[in-house]
């Protein structure tokens, strides 16, 4: 681990998970998930989890985005809060 | 104190990304929202477990490479890798996450059909009403 390294994807990670719980558009939301997962990618790769980093990208970041966006197209697109 | 904390930073980070999840999960009243709550509480979870297989001083990617005289011609010296142990453990833990992720869904989108509304408190209202 690598502290300044950490410290940057770290904070992209807080301020990704912020705006996605903060976003009243719920596509936004969902695509601002996706790009959480990535950065959490990120932050593996660099603890030298090579295998969670590859599974978190297609799985987590993949699939989950593509329920979610399938979830929200079936139901309502704004949020309340 | 100021050097212990800042040697264990990576449970302050992890603590603070599990409290904007549970935050998530708690206070906001979107079905969906508490969905991605609970999304950024697993892999909060992840996060923990990973950094702790982390050792300090330039460690790799656990591929076994054989060194010649640690233990007799084949030996594994065990410092240069990451522990394997936390990776195994988490790689279970993100499938079971997509697989909440997609149950919980599949749950707000029936809700939607029945209710025709995915906020909490209108849901309680229509359930009081008959």
């Amino acid at each position: 681990m690598i502290l300044p390294f950490d410290l940057i994807l770290v904070l992209f990670v807080y301020i990704c998970a912020v705006a996605a719980l903060t976003t009243r558009d719920l596509l936004s939301a969902v695509m601002i998930l996706g790009a959480y997962s990535y950065f959490m990618c990120l932050l593996w790769t660099e603890m030298a989890a090579v295998d969670v980093a590859f599974t978190e990208a297609s799985v987590s970041a993949g699939i989950g985005t593509i329920l979610c966006i399938g979830a929200i197209s079936k139901t309502k697109r704004r949020s309340n809060d | 104190m100021f050097d212990y904390i800042i040697s264990y930073y990576n449970y302050w980070m992890y603590a603070g990304l599990m409290m904007i999840g549970f935050y998530g999960m708690m206070a906001k009243r979107n079905l969906i929202k508490k969905i991605i709550g609970m999304n950024v509480f697993q892999s909060s979870i992840i996060f923990f477990y990973i950094s702790s297989s982390v050792k300090r001083g330039g460690v790799t990617v656990p591929i076994i490479k054989h060194v010649a005289g640690a233990h007799g011609s084949h030996g594994v010296d065990v410092m240069q890798y990451a522990n394997p142990l936390p990776h195994v453990l988490m790689l279970t833990a993100i499938v079971v996450m997509v697989a909440t992720l997609g149950v919980a869904l599949a749950v707000a989108i029936l809700i939607y059909r029945r209710y025709h509304t995915l906020e909490e408190d209108e849901i309680i209202l229509c359930m009081r009403k008959g």
